[in-house]
């Protein structure tokens, strides 16, 4: 892609994580780290990858998003909001009662929501099911699923994973936000599941590595993953927990709580000066 | 009037689904079913060998099944996922409660092989649990079908019914009891199968042809029993069973479940909210089965007809 839309892509990405840390700060709780980490993937797919149109959420050709790890949504919902599904007013409003952007999605209350997640494993699943549809019905959408490095150590993520290539779903992209950490540390401490790329590919899936806060490398996972026949594919992408705070950047206290007053204000600080500077480039 | 009599028919209620399912594919292309490894089992090998393009086996993974069940929901199909009672509903209960539960999805969730009437394989597989699991998730409608009749028309009502419901199957053969020309079938309400002001009886699933031998028992001895079939314990039909309880002041309730959390307590909660009388509730009280032929089973549980005929008795005279 060109450097102006790279450009335009970081600039949508930095709004995102301002979107995030206002969510989950005017809610007093929810999981900034992870939702950091998958800024730039939600971004890349709200706004380039897929086939989407926020005037018709319900669109039956429309692709489909899964947010498997379901914990990160206060960085889909920020997505969505940029995107347009409905308006950023919404983000403050976060884990309120009686609002649209429920802890943890839920498809029949938000907009843009095409399943309802947050019990960790269960989301992929349902994308094998949706993509399984779209075969059924002969249509040509897409269904991406995003998962934690953490999260996929439910055993249920492998069944799909054994589903996904049994029945050849090459309209499935699998996404792993590989930050390393999970709430109890380190995921090669807490569980130990490493290889990942390995057993992806010993269960029948194409696989790519990418850096997950790389334009150009999210750009040619996607293209690649879209040219796969026959198999389903994932992309392992590397990331940084709490990417784009300093203070939060790879820091597993920062899994699952809000940000006081001062530490809200200097996380705003901090995105609104890299905003500053990527719109005056 | 020259109406043919629906003939009686003795068969297992997963076969009359697996019969009914099939049927109603012909004319509905969003029924897709699914199943985990147990097509033969829970008969929805029928379905298979007629739509095998419509028919997903899922291997042995039920929790994956259920969110794959709601996928394909979400795009609009209507899947019946199908497996043992213990692994629909039981392994995979918080895959049903969080993914076609909580997003009201039009998912149907198959229990086979419920109840101590499986037989030789168990209490590992004996699902005394379901109706109570099931129960609790909101939006979530129970059926437990009482023979081939119901159980067809159990399949159309919840396929035409848009959200997630829960279907019990039995493995074992039973006599038909809604041979009768005027059967109708309507999710939420019971069925009066005998009238009688004495005392109510009841039943629900493979306890009622039973209870219909308890009533016509006591009958010839006196005893004016009701009987009123519960194929739909979720909604429970509180109109009926407390008009019941009004006329005739006693109940007591037949299922091949657990006590805790099955039809009677439903009937409890009912009838204690809103119009209190005794209730006795027959049903397996609190253990797990163990192995041997089904019919053994069910007399050393005091499922039977005899048995629920003291019962009755006895209820009369607390």
């Amino acid at each position: 892609m060109n450097q102006q839309e790279y450009k335009q892509l970081q600039i949508a990405a930095c709004k995102v994580r301002m979107g995030t840390i206002v969510g989950v700060y005017n809610a007093k709780s929810g999981h900034p780290g992870g939702s950091l980490s998958a800024a730039d993937l939600f971004t890349y797919l709200y706004f380039k990858e897929m086939n989407i149109n926020p005037a018709r959420p319900q669109d039956p050709d429309r692709d489909r998003f899964v947010l498997s790890k379901g914990h990160c949504c206060p960085g889909l919902y920020a997505a969505l909001a940029l995107r347009g599904y409905f308006p950023e007013e919404e983000l403050i409003k976060l884990r309120h009662i009686g609002a649209m952007l429920q802890g943890h999605p839920n498809m029949q209350d938000t907009p843009g929501v095409d399943m309802s997640t947050g019990s960790l494993g269960q989301g992929i699943s349902a994308a094998c099911g949706m993509a399984y549809a779209a075969k059924l019905d002969k249509k040509d959408y897409r269904v991406y699923a995003l998962l934690g490095d953490g999260e996929i150590e439910e055993g249920q993520v492998w069944e799909a994973a054994m589903f996904a290539a049994h029945q050849k779903l090459d309209n499935l992209c699998a996404i792993v936000d590989s930050n390393g950490l999970q709430i109890d540390g380190p995921v090669s401490e807490v569980a130990g599941l490493q290889a990942i790329d390995e057993k992806f590919r010993a269960f029948g899936f194409e696989v790519i590595e990418i850096d997950g806060h790389d334009f150009n490398q999210i750009e040619e996972a996607f293209a690649k993953a879209r040219s796969v026949k026959g198999k389903p594919c994932v992309i392992i992408a590397k990331t940084i927990k709490g990417k784009g705070v300093s203070f939060m950047e790879n820091q597993v206290s920062w899994h699952g709580v809000a940000p006081n007053e001062e530490q809200y204000k200097a996380a705003m600080q901090e995105l609104q000066a890299a905003l500053t500077s990527l719109q005056g480039e | 009037m020259g109406l043919i009599m629906a003939e009686m028919v003795k068969k297992a209620t997963r076969e009359s689904f697996g019969e009914a399912v099939t049927e109603l594919a012909a004319t509905d292309d969003r029924i897709v079913v699914l199943d985990a490894d147990l097509a033969a089992a829970t008969k929805t090998g029928i379905f298979k060998k007629a739509y095998p393009e419509r028919f997903i086996d899922c291997g042995i993974a039920e929790c994956n099944m259920i969110g794959v069940a709601a996928g394909l929901a979400a795009c609009g199909k209507v899947p019946f996922a199908a497996s043992f009672a213990m692994f629909s509903a039981g392994r995979a209960f918080e895959q049903v409660r969080n993914s076609v539960g909580y997003p009201h999805l039009n998912v149907k969730i198959v229990g086979s092989h419920a109840g101590i009437s499986v037989g030789e394989d168990g209490a590992s597989h004996q699902c005394l649990e379901d109706i109570a699991l099931m129960r609790t998730i909101p939006g979530m409608v129970v059926l437990n079908p009482s023979d081939h009749y119901e159980m067809r028309a159990a399949v159309r009502a919840a396929a035409a019914y848009e959200g997630p419901v829960y279907l019990r199957l039995g493995r074992l053969a039973v006599e038909s009891v809604n041979n009768n020309d005027d059967y109708t079938f309507e999710l939420g309400k019971g069925i009066t199968l005998r009238d009688g002001n004495d005392i109510t009886v009841v039943a629900t699933g493979l306890m009622v042809g039973e209870a219909i031998k308890a009533v016509d028992a006591l009958r010839e001895q006196g005893i004016s029993a009701r009987l009123i079939n519960i194929h739909t314990i979720k909604p429970l039909d509180k109109e009926l069973i407390c008009k019941a309880a009004q006329e005739t002041g006693r109940i007591v309730t037949v299922e091949e479940h657990n006590v805790i959390g099955g039809l009677g307590e439903a009937v409890c909660a009912a009838v204690s909210e809103e119009c209190p009388v005794p209730v006795v509730r027959m049903g397996v009280y609190d253990v797990f089965g163990h192995s041997g032929p089904a019919l053994d089973l069910l007399k050393e549980f005091g499922l039977t007809a005899g048995n629920i005929a003291q019962t009755v008795k006895d209820a009369l005279h607390k």
